[in-house]
């Protein structure tokens, strides 16, 4: 339709054309799924950053004569606590609220860590190959092999249990997945010939690295930081389980999981609503991810 | 025909490291590129062809390959003893490449514009917006349509034609003295082959340029090359002007070669006009067997052939241009063996 020839036909089709609305409709129609995700994410973000005036109750505000009261909607609740009370009268509603802020702060922070780390150790090995790659390969393998939890463990004990601790923990703990998925991706692309034709063209090293590699495979990276989000926030709630995460009574979603599962036969509430959160949350970032891919992939992307 | 050379390589040699043993994927490999002039490399597959090519231009894949002697002299400066930096300050700028598959070469997450104009913000120094302005002028100099719209658009939109224009306007943008063309329409079908191969030959009338046209294609030689050298197993077989060639092959590769050109009207299977080929495949380069590479598949080969390596041997014709061939059938005709390589 562009060529020149048949560029008498082009008006005749221009008139057809949908109107703008109805193109930006189609549009979000598509990425639907994405939008619900970032919708999700916003709320989230807005719960974080506005805690203190959503939440009805401060989180650590204990009322020992309503302890273990269920949510509203059941007998024995009441609206003043939406989702109910824990063991010491807190109120489960609020505490969510809070929670989001760590488990937020921790998912994000964390795997921004791990891409960092990952990306870049994956990009050398996959281009520059030879002991480059040997030595970060193995480094890769021997993070793999060794037991997460062990060494999350040991870190947070070495440096002691805070927010920027177990952040750092996770991110030195997360990267390996993001290196495998960088260096293989190169792998495949640096014997493309455009790869060749930029190096025929004198394009530094850090440019090709950066502008022409790393651009093809963001969106198996963005993919998968989704999922690593989600799976930071599960991670972070393990080490607050294990007592090295956040430290009580700091909400964070994790550690009241934790808490709830003393409560799990008769006050499932106590453990079903912060794992819904993290549900919720790791759900929201998955398809925000998703969407951003396609918007992103130029072969997925129309006009 | 001493005229100014572009480039000259001698006695180039290229090694790979594999599982397997040392390759010489070329092996004292010796030709001449005048100005101005194009020289075609013909050979089938894993011949060396490309690998000569990667060598010039500096851009063997690492940490495998690497060049063990000889010399690359352009423009009077010998390539192989310079630092890499030197290297990557010729490339793009006095000498660019092009490559096979239109469909890889092309970075998918630009647009066509911004790819081409990278070339002249990096070699220029332009800003962005004058990369983009002479975008658009080198694509309406490739023959490309409305390039107003094209450089707003992906690779993936292209057809496999317009890629390779685009490629190949991407290898002009500084206007290199030599263009190195690596099968550039061997994945292209015919009719747009030949625009490919005309527009190549129209760029290198505007601009004086060299091509070293690698090919597998005699055609294409044929319309395109003053010169020829035909390559097998990584060695010269033979090499001279192309209607030197055509008219007397000299090497029994090289003839079977021209045989196994399809024609109207001859049958492919059987009759007395039937489709030559050569049998056999070409030999592995790890551990080669003494003698000529090509003895295993060659219907004149006789005794001496599978125990020695026939010497480059100069033929001198009527015309009086040299005639390079590597056969012990040559010997007789040859006046001297040519020492270094024939001249192209």
């Amino acid at each position: 339709m562009q060529t020149g020839v048949l560029e008498t036909t082009r008006q005749p089709r221009a008139l057809t054309r949908p109107s703008r609305i109805r193109r930006l409709w189609t549009k979000i129609c598509r990425l639907r799924m994405g939008i619900l995700g970032g919708l999700i994410l916003l709320g989230l973000l807005a719960a974080a950053l506005l805690a203190n005036w959503l939440a009805p109750h401060g989180p650590f505000e204990q009322d020992i004569m309503s302890r273990l009261q269920p949510p509203a909607w059941m007998p024995g609740g009441s609206s003043e606590h939406l989702l109910g009370t824990d063991g010491v009268g807190r109120d489960l509603f609020s505490r969510i609220i809070h929670g989001s802020r760590i488990s937020l702060a921790v998912g994000l922070s964390a795997v921004i860590l791990q891409v960092l780390i990952g990306v870049i150790l994956g990009l050398a090995a996959g281009y520059y190959r030879g002991w480059v790659d040997s030595s970060i390969s193995f480094m890769v393998n021997v993070m793999l092999g060794f037991p997460f939890i062990l060494l999350a463990m040991s870190l947070v004990a070495v440096l002691g249990p805070s927010l920027q601790n177990i952040i750092i923990a996770l991110g030195l703990t997360g990267w390996p997945i993001f290196t495998r998925v960088t260096r293989v991706e190169v792998l495949k692309l640096r014997d493309m010939e455009f790869v060749l034709a930029a190096r025929s063209l004198a394009f530094s090293t850090l440019r090709i690295m950066s502008k022409h590699i790393l651009p093809n495979i963001l969106p198996s990276i963005l993919v998968l930081a989704t999922v690593e989000v989600a799976r930071a926030i599960i991670r972070e709630s393990l080490l607050s389980f294990l007592g090295l995460g956040i430290q009580p009574p700091t909400p964070s979603w994790g550690a009241m999981l934790a808490e709830g599962r003393d409560y799990m036969l008769m006050q499932w509430w106590l453990a079903a609503f912060p794992g819904l959160a993290i549900f919720l949350s790791a759900l929201g970032i998955n398809l925000l991810g998703d969407g951003l891919r396609d918007l992103i992939d130029p072969h997925l992307r129309k006009d | 025909m001493n005229s100014s050379k572009i480039l000259e390589i001698t006695e180039l040699t290229t090694c790979f490291d594999t599982p397997e043993g040392l390759v010489r994927a070329v092996d004292g490999v010796s030709l001449v590129i005048e100005s101005g002039r194009t020289l075609g490399v013909l050979g089938e597959s894993g011949c060396g062809k490309s690998v000569t090519a990667l060598s010039v231009m500096g851009l063997l894949p690492k940490p495998q390959g690497r060049i063990s002697s000889g010399s690359i002299y352009f423009q009077g400066k010998d390539l192989v003893r310079k630092s890499p930096r030197t290297l990557r300050a010729l490339r793009g700028s006095e000498m660019a490449m092009i490559f096979q598959e239109p469909m890889t070469s092309l970075n998918p997450v630009y647009t066509v514009g911004e790819q081409i104009a990278e070339a002249f913000t990096i070699h220029e120094h332009l800003p962005k917006k004058l990369g983009l302005q002479k975008a658009r002028e080198t694509l309406f100099q490739v023959g490309i349509p409305s390039p107003e719209q094209r450089i707003h658009e992906y690779p993936h939109q292209l057809s496999g034609g317009m890629r390779q224009r685009i490629m190949i306007a991407m290898a002009m943008a500084c206007r290199p003295k030599l263009l190195i063309a690596d099968e550039p329409s061997t994945a292209l079908d015919v009719t747009i082959q030949a625009q490919i191969l005309d527009l190549m030959l129209n760029l290198q009338e505007e601009t004086g340029m060299s091509i070293m046209m690698i090919t597998h294609d005699l055609g294409v030689v044929a319309e395109m090359s003053d010169h020829l050298a035909v390559m097998y197993a990584g060695k010269v077989v033979e090499c001279a002007p192309v209607d030197v060639i055509f008219n007397a092959p000299g090497h029994p590769y090289t003839l079977g070669l021209m045989r196994s050109i399809p024609r109207p009207g001859r049958k492919f299977s059987s009759g007395k006009q039937a489709l030559a080929e050569i049998p056999g495949i070409v030999p592995g380069l790890i551990d080669p067997p003494p003698g000529c590479l090509f003895a295993p598949r060659c219907d004149r080969a006789f005794e001496r052939c599978r125990l020695e390596m026939p010497p480059l041997f100069n033929l001198k014709d009527q015309s009086g241009s040299s005639h390079g061939v590597r056969c012990w059938l040559a010997e007789s005709m040859a006046q001297q063996p040519a020492t270094q390589g024939g001249r192209t």
